[in-house]
């Protein structure tokens, strides 16, 4: 930590996304933090180590052996009733996949940092969004990022979201595009996130003694059932929660945040949908465009779960097509967020929208302005394949 | 149902007839009146005890998948610990992880000995029923050699499990923790005195209990008991403890019954008695007579 930071100031830093979730980490102070290394997420434990062995955060540090005991761990703290985070990426993501749906179905306000990763095989290190596909419909909410200011500020949108939701949530960066790129971050006061996080009221707790409660029941078919329909009722609010505190986080940071940024889409025929670092090339590829008079623009989702599906349909109800870009491979299947916005124009109203697939980035391939400027093309020139296409 | 056993562990559970899995809680978690808070692997006693909406839990308790009870005693530990920091709360409770052989031996190894190895202050609690109970009977990494379970039949051209089970109490011993034990469910005595320096000891502990099983073992109901002291008796199950590093057996056995008096009262070694397995039953005694002398010496150099 900058040793001049504030405790009620805003300051800027040049930070990595890593190392910008960790500075979110260490201004919430959170009870207990399970850590196990798993590139490109070490730089969050790594960081939030050294601010303790700097004697900056009081935090309880478990070094776990394994990512599946890390989230075991959280589950014990906050079941205890402290407030516990962890971070993974990838194969470690995977590797604690079983614990995950637990954590929502226990309803525990747990915050996992995610730096996202290809999965093997083959072994690959690089950014991708394939680790955070495969565990999306258990229950987490999953908010994506684009750059280091976004996963500083996701991180604390999402400890307040988690607690105020009673549900479990993961702020994702792209691996290396984001949380290795030092970037300009502007970091508020300690005392300001303090008090906007509040502190943790856990509202059953195994360390109150006098109310003895059983945590993780077995549930048979005449509730099981029952138990799953209310957790998706309670997930479903989560998106009115999300917009509440990020309003409230907007008048605090000056920075907005929503269900997704709409970049010069209002009045564009052409629109590309997408998640992640790569936004930022669009943004770039849509200036290019719109200079030359091309009337196109970028939707870039934040909240991706639970999905805005409505509030996605009417914002591109106007538009002429779209194209999807996942940076996630689904074998024998269009890819995840395709679906969702196929979806999503169903709701928009009777008109049929052409919606093409195309998937990028995966394994860390660099994804050009070029790229983008070639899907905006297709668009234009009614190629609006049934197949997806491969921007390699 | 005496009152001063169910105060943790209701009655009302829905374990087997004859199981003595309740006793192994009762008499662990009788064995002291400081708050206790616990923390369970997936498996019989899980299933038995929480069905929805009723819970036999009487004190604090938590249960989340298979493998990961340890861990998740872990974040419990450093819980207490945080909050005793912050003072927001002013005792820590003791917490007590309770998994079966599967979840110990097998599954949950490897978050066991991560928890044994950071220091956490716990106490696990083996119960071993020597095989996975709790999906019907297949072996384990505890199943003893030549028993006859679902994954490891005796048929034609097998005698049941062709290898040794895991040495437990050793792997646990490696992480040189303060104190561990071996008991049976039989010699509640014996249990409830280690239960007591175990939740004594500062830092992790560990019990393994022996727990004869009606279903998988293959006796009659009523007899857990004395099928308990004949594994015991015949020194399958030597009684003993690692203090410090110290061995000591509890019960040493004068006149040592051979091991087919333990085998012949139960179903899953029925087979070992046709003439073809004859040699299985001589291997299971001198494996018998091979750990108990290392035991022994362990204990004289202490």
């Amino acid at each position: 930590m900058d040793k001049k930071s504030s405790k009620n100031k805003t300051s800027i830093k040049a930070l990595s996304g890593g190392y910008a979730m960790a500075e979110a980490l260490r201004q919430i102070h959170p009870d207990v933090m399970a850590v196990y290394p798993i590139t490109p997420q070490t730089t969050i434990i790594e960081t939030y180590a050294k601010f303790k062995a700097d004697g900056l955060v009081e935090t309880e540090i478990i070094q776990v052996e394994s990512e599946h005991s890390a989230m075991s761990a959280t589950i014990g703290a906050c079941s205890a009733g402290a407030r516990a985070v962890t971070a993974s990426s990838s194969q470690g993501l995977l590797h604690m996949a079983e614990t995950l749906p637990v954590v929502s179905g226990l309803g525990l306000p747990i915050v996992m940092c995610v730096s996202s990763r290809a999965l093997s095989a083959p072994l690959n290190i690089h950014g991708e969004h394939g680790d955070v596909m495969a565990i999306r419909d258990f229950g987490w909410v999953q908010i994506f990022g684009e750059q280091a200011q976004d996963a500083y500020d996701n991180t604390i949108i999402a400890l307040r979201l988690a607690e105020m939701a009673g549900v479990p949530v993961m702020p994702i960066m792209d691996g290396f595009h984001t949380s290795h790129t030092t970037e300009r971050v502007e970091v508020l006061g300690d005392e300001i996130i303090q008090s906007f996080v509040g502190q943790f009221k856990p509202e059953n707790a195994l360390l109150d003694q006098k109310n003895p409660i059983t945590i993780g029941t077995l549930a048979l078919q005449n509730t099981y059932f029952d138990f799953k329909i209310d957790q998706e009722k309670a997930f479903l609010k989560v998106k009115t929660l999300y917009k509440k505190i990020c309003a409230e986080y907007g008048k605090i940071s000056g920075r907005k945040h929503s269900l997704f940024e709409e970049y010069k889409t209002k009045d564009a025929d052409f629109v590309i949908v997408m998640m992640g670092a790569t936004a930022g090339t669009a943004k770039d590829a849509v200036d290019v465009l719109r200079a030359k008079g091309k009337k196109v623009g970028l939707l870039k989702i934040n909240l991706f779960r639970p999905f805005p599906y409505k509030e996605v349909g009417s914002a591109l109800a106007h538009t002429k097509s779209i194209a999807v870009l996942d940076r996630a491979m689904a074998f024998g299947s269009f890819p995840p967020l395709y679906q969702d916005i196929v979806t999503s124009m169903q709701s928009a109203g009777s008109r049929k929208h052409d919606v093409a697939s195309y998937i990028y980035g995966i394994g860390g391939r660099d994804t050009m302005q070029s790229h983008i400027i070639s899907v905006f093309k297709d668009l234009e020139e009614g190629e609006v394949s049934n197949k997806i296409k491969y921007l390699t | 149902m005496n009152k001063e056993l169910t105060k943790k562990l209701s009655s009302g559970h829905a374990t087997c007839q004859g199981c003595g899995i309740p006793a192994i809680v009762r008499h662990v978690l009788g064995a002291t009146d400081e708050p206790v808070i616990v923390a369970n692997a997936t498996g019989c006693l899980e299933v038995t005890t929480t069905i929805y909406p009723y819970t036999a839990w009487k004190v604090p308790y938590v249960h989340s998948v298979f493998g990961n009870a340890a861990a998740t005693a872990s974040g419990i530990d450093a819980a207490q610990k945080a909050l005793m920091k912050s003072g927001k709360i002013k005792k820590k409770a003791k917490v007590v992880v309770f998994g079966g052989d599967g979840g110990t031996y097998d599954i949950g190894l490897q978050a066991l000995s991560g928890a044994l190895e950071r220091g956490h202050d716990f106490l696990y609690v083996c119960y071993d029923n020597e095989g996975y109970m709790n999906t019907g009977g297949q072996r384990s990494g505890g199943t003893p050699y030549g028993a006859n379970t679902e994954t490891a039949p005796a048929g034609e051209t097998s005698f049941g499990k062709a290898q040794q089970r895991k040495d437990l109490m050793e792997i646990v011993n490696a992480h040189h923790i303060k104190y561990l034990a071996q008991s049976n469910v039989a010699y509640v005595n014996d249990l409830k005195m280690k239960a007591k320096k175990a939740l004594e000891t500062p830092g992790p502990s560990f019990l393994l209990v022996l727990q004869p099983c009606t279903q998988l073992w293959k006796f009659p109901t009523s007899e857990y008991v004395a099928v308990g002291k004949l594994a015991t008796e015949t020194n399958f199950w030597p009684l003993y403890e690692i203090e410090d590093g110290k061995y000591k057996i509890n019960n040493v056995q004068k006149n040592p019954k051979p091991i087919e008096e333990f085998l012949k009262v139960q179903g899953r070694f029925k087979h070992l008695f046709a003439d073809k397995n004859k040699d299985v039953i001589v291997d299971i005694q001198n494996k018998v007579d091979d750990n108990l002398s290392k035991l022994v010496k362990r204990a004289e150099k202490s």
